[in-house]
């Protein structure tokens, strides 16, 4: 018996319990799927503006990261058609799109101006050349630390640190009677948490996810040396259970004047140097992710953007709305209401080259750590995969977020970095075999 | 009574509820047992109707010799065993406490049941943001006040920690369950044994005890169903890291975050065995206890 | 003497049981003290109870921010609609249990609450599937049959309980006087029954309300219930704990209430026969 006559016999079923189906009237109205970040609830406020210029409602499904992952993925692969557009990532980008679940974008109209998009963020969001989500803002790493605590230190910080540099800063800069952690990384489980920001790291220390055989590389000296320097400099310069911490926990402890120094997302520059939320806004500076002289820093790439999947009754209508919302005038718009330290960074070449914009302190660093990285070809060695702190490959999410599960109980303290760097290694190896490479 | 009439009626009335629950019971198992004999990894391209491809046992072989898979199924009976423990205990002192004359036993008794009434990822976020936070939680303040440095809850006693926000939402249908049947209790054979000179612990052992014994088996059984499947707790505090990954976590983790469906709904297999094995030992206690 | 020792040892009682009833209210008293106060302040070290700014901004920006009244309507929909429709699927199944025992009624109730124990997680791919071919996705059609069966086996068990402590003798009498089946189980046995099924209503409305699987999987838009809602305020960016606590207040607070007033009947009808 084949899946389709066993589900027909439970469609039959299922049919009188619930005493048939229903269609649903057609509406102009799309739905549209979306992560709970500042950005994408500030564009919610202003969808009214949309809904007047075009007649077309939106409704928003806001759910968090993880949740919102789990929930796009299920219904894109069954072709659920739940959602007329989605916020997807880097990651899901090009996998989706050589999958052919995504629409095309490639008809966007001349207003719109599709090669105004970074140049790396549109190679991130395509496949094959061509463009499968467009993005609403973009992102790369770096450091942010706290000028006055730097300078009490006695120190000066390069333009382009060294990772050394780093730990002798950050242990300089500890405070631990005052609550000063001189340092403050992500060490949460999730491939898009500690996951992300150790993988970044790794490529700085000449390490690699696989070689060009899909071979898994923890058992390689570069990552005993990540893991290693990661959590010694952690231990003696870092916040208590830092194992926990991801973006959202360590934004806090800078905002409240905790942390000395904080390597992460660029879009993390204007919360903290946003006075209304930091108490330390007025003193920070801002610096490129470290390296050790290999050749790699340590900066990821990603951003957040909207796709069309295609699956959608409503394309045209989703269309519309994606060109709005990462459009130059929506960008106005934002700047026009809440100032242009505020709007979506990272997406559109001229938003960089506008005066207005250039003004904002961390705009240039913004631009230089987007520029830096390099998605096709992240690592000292070569590598099979594309994606800097991942592998865009379908295996991969599940893999990192066991491996970070692994490197969050090592940070912790339950077991130790080689412990966790051979359970890596397993896991890895196990799950490349499972999924027939 | 029964008449031959009053059977057939009987069954009547009893067959919408068991076609359904066996529909809800087959549909769902037939699919998870197809799907674990298939290659089925849906971002891979795979999907259901362009068929899918035959790979035999591989996926349980693969699920049970993963590394984690005897670490799940270990820690998911410290977590049901756990919550347990934890609730029938405090559950039978609270309902004996309760159940003595007090002022404001109504408001105390809100109080004590209020937590059943919060849906579990709200109690999951509750405590792990303002509770268990090693930076900004009330436990890590309080810890600071008396100058001791801040546990991190979550990943220095992860098990713990989750076995303490399930057994806060659970402890108020134990005790309520617990509190019912003490207020059974003949009083007067408590008096009787007073008199008698039987100290506290002895009329608690022989006469409160095997009284409560079938309520016990009640909250043990209906806790268990609901125990075995615990996820949001986790779902929202470890994400399954520090050793907190259940089977029930572990299958979710093969299903949706590894994408692979033949793997995960192989787990799915093993998760039923393990139920059923709970669950035949369940009913044997509860068998003799229940019904007579 | 008796009776000092016996004031004293009522007091003794009320100072442990108020104490301990408060700490375990308490972080529910915490979240919504919290959901009044400002972000900065929600994280205050040392932290503030009652002698703060109260405020009802987190209120405003999570109802800003979302349509409250709709995942609320969605949830009495949803969580009434399968506890409904499970308690009138349920009396008739339970009746003839508990009146009508055969050698089987006690296997075939064991065996409902086994079906509880199917990890849903496994099983949600098959579920989307089947949902998909009906065009159930968003509908809380769907929702309201699928939270009915999860729940179907401890209503059923719950109402045979009760139905059991009813005398037989009773429906037999009524059976003499020439009722009906039917008249017998709505006009003799129902009203008897009522604390127990209010007790069943209530319990498992409970449970709906806060089924948070296949709510969240099974929904996008125009059936999300509450457990939606609160998914879109955990860990966003910045402070939150005050925001956080605002939205979970709200996504309580209806049950709360519910509960409260009808704490008795749910206590009187909560014994699953344990009580001989």
């Amino acid at each position: 018996m084949s899946l389709k006559s066993t589900l027909s016999a439970a469609t039959a079923l299922a049919l009188v319990t619930a005493g048939g189906a229903y269609a649903e009237a057609h509406s102009p109205t799309i739905t549209i799927a979306t992560v709970n970040n500042g950005d994408m609830i500030r564009m919610q406020g202003y969808t009214d503006q949309f809904t007047e210029q075009t007649g077309i409602n939106v409704e928003w499904v806001t759910l968090e990261e993880n949740v919102l992952r789990q929930r796009v993925t299920t219904d894109i692969t069954t072709n659920g058609g739940q959602f007329d557009i989605m916020t997807i990532g880097m990651y899901e980008t090009p996998i989706w799109g050589s999958n052919g679940w995504l629409v095309p974008l490639d008809n966007l109209s001349d207003d719109y101006d599709a090669d105004d998009i970074l140049p790396a963020m549109a190679g991130g969001l395509s496949h094959d050349g061509t463009l499968y989500a467009a993005p609403f803002y973009g992102e790369s790493s770096m450091i942010m630390y706290r000028t006055d605590l730097m300078e009490a230190a006695g120190l000066d910080m390069p333009e382009a640190p060294t990772w050394d540099f780093i730990r002798d800063a950050a242990a300089a800069m500890t405070d631990r009677d005052n609550d000063i952690n001189g340092i403050c990384l992500r060490g949460k489980a999730g491939w898009g948490e500690g996951g992300a920001f150790i993988t970044a790291m790794s490529n700085s220390f000449g390490a690699r996810w696989f070689d060009e055989e899909w071979n898994a590389q923890f058992d390689t000296e570069a990552w005993a040396n990540t893991v290693n320097f990661f959590k010694d400099m952690m231990d003696a310069s870092g916040p208590a259970g830092y194992a926990t911490n991801g973006f959202n926990e360590n934004l806090s402890l800078f905002q409240q004047g905790n942390c000395g120094m904080w390597i992460d997302a660029t879009v993390a520059a204007s919360f903290v140097t946003n006075p209304n939320d930091s108490t330390v806004a007025d003193s920070v500076g801002f610096a490129l992710a470290p390296d050790t002289g290999l050749g790699k820093r340590s900066n990821w790439l990603w951003a957040w953007a909207l796709a069309i999947p295609a699956g959608t009754q409503q394309q045209a209508e989703a269309l519309q709305f994606i060109e709005w919302a990462t459009s130059k005038d929506y960008i106005e718009l934002v700047a026009a209401n809440e100032g242009w330290a505020n709007v979506p960074p990272g997406a559109r070449t001229s938003l960089y080259e506008n005066p207005n914009y250039q003004d904002v302190p961390f705009a240039q660093m913004t631009l230089d750590s987007i520029l830096s990285a390099d998605p096709q070809n992240p690592t000292v060695d070569p590598v099979p995969y594309v994606g800097v702190q991942f592998a865009a490959i379908p295996e991969f999410a599940g893999i990192a977020s066991e491996v970070s599960q692994e490197f969050s109980a090592a940070y912790a303290g339950q077991q130790t970095v080689e412990e966790a760097l051979a359970k890596a290694q397993d896991i890895t190896t196990e799950a490349m075999e499972a999924a027939g490479y | 009574m029964a008449t031959k009439a009053s059977r057939s009626a009987a069954r009547m009335m009893m067959a919408p509820a068991v076609i359904l629950l066996l529909g809800w019971m087959l549909i769902p198992l037939v699919l998870t047992l197809f799907f674990s004999f298939k290659k089925f990894l849906p971002l891979r391209g795979d999907r259901w109707e362009n068929g899918l491809e035959w790979v035999g046992f591989e996926n349980y072989v693969r699920f049970v010799s993963s590394s984690a898979f005897w670490p799940s199924v270990i820690t998911t009976l410290i977590i049901v065993g756990g919550v347990l423990v934890i609730t029938v205990c405090l559950g039978i002192l609270l309902a004996m406490l309760l159940d003595q004359p007090m002022w404001g036993q109504g408001i105390v008794r809100i109080l004590v049941i209020a937590p059943f009434f919060v849906m579990p990822t709200v109690s999951a976020l509750v405590w792990k943001n303002m509770f268990m936070d090693a930076n900004n939680g009330l436990f890590s303040h309080l810890w600071r006040l008396f100058g001791a440095e801040p546990v991190s809850w979550l990943s220095e006693a992860s098990l713990p920690s989750i076995i303490l926000i399930v057994s806060w939402q659970w402890l108020p249908f134990a005790t309520l369950i617990l509190l019912t049947a003490i207020q059974s209790l003949d009083s007067e054979q408590l008096e009787a044994a007073e008199m008698d000179g039987a100290s506290p612990l002895a009329r608690f052992g022989h006469i409160v005890l095997p009284h409560l014994s079938r309520a016990v088996t009640i909250v043990i059984l209906i806790q268990t169903i609901f125990l075995l499947s615990v996820f949001a707790e986790i779902f929202v505090t470890t994400g399954g890291a520090f050793g907190s990954r259940t089977l029930t976590y572990l299958i979710f983790q093969r299903v949706l975050e590894s994408q692979n469906v033949g793997l995960g709904s192989a787990g799915g297999v093993y998760a039923i065995i393990l139920a059923n094995i709970v669950a035949i030992f369940l009913m044997r206690i509860v068998g003799k206890n229940l019904d007579t | 003497m008796a009776r000092a020792t016996t004031t004293r040892r009522k007091i003794i009682t009320t100072a442990a049981a108020w104490a301990i009833g408060f700490t375990i209210f308490f972080p529910i008293l915490w979240t919504i003290l919290t959901s009044f106060k400002t972000e900065a302040q929600a994280i205050s070290d040392p932290p503030v109870f009652l002698f703060f700014d109260w405020t009802l901004e987190n209120y405003a920006v999570v109802q800003e921010r979302s349509n409250y009244m709709r995942f609320l309507w969605n949830s009495v929909i949803i969580a009434g609609g399968s506890t409904v429709l499970g308690v009138l699927i349920a009396v008739p199944a339970a009746w003839s249990m508990a009146f009508v025992p055969s050698r089987r009624t006690k296997d075939i109730l064991l065996w409902m609450l086994s079906t509880k124990m199917l990890p849903a997680v496994g099983v949600l791919y098959p579920i989307y599937l089947i949902c998909i071919e009906l065009g159930l996705l968003d509908s809380r059609i769907a929702l309201v049959v699928i939270l009915m069966l999860i729940n179907l086996p401890i209503i059923v068990w719950m109402l045979y309980t009760y139905f059991k402590e009813i005398p037989g003798e009773i429906l037999e009498a009524a059976r003499m006087d020439g009722a009906s089946l039917k008249e017998e189980i709505l006009y003799v046995l129902t009203p008897m029954a009522i604390p127990g099924i209010a007790s069943t209503l209530l319990l498992n409305f409970i449970l709906a309300w806060n089924e948070a699987f296949w709510t969240l999987n099974l929904t996008a838009a125009k059936a999300a219930p509450l457990t939606a809602f609160i998914a879109s305020y955990s860990s966003p960016e910045g402070l939150f704990y005050a925001k956080l606590s605002a939205a979970s207040t709200m996504a309580i607070a209806p049950i709360l209430i519910l509960g409260w007033f009808s704490q008795k009947q749910l206590v009187r009808g909560l014994t699953f026969g344990a009580v001989k």
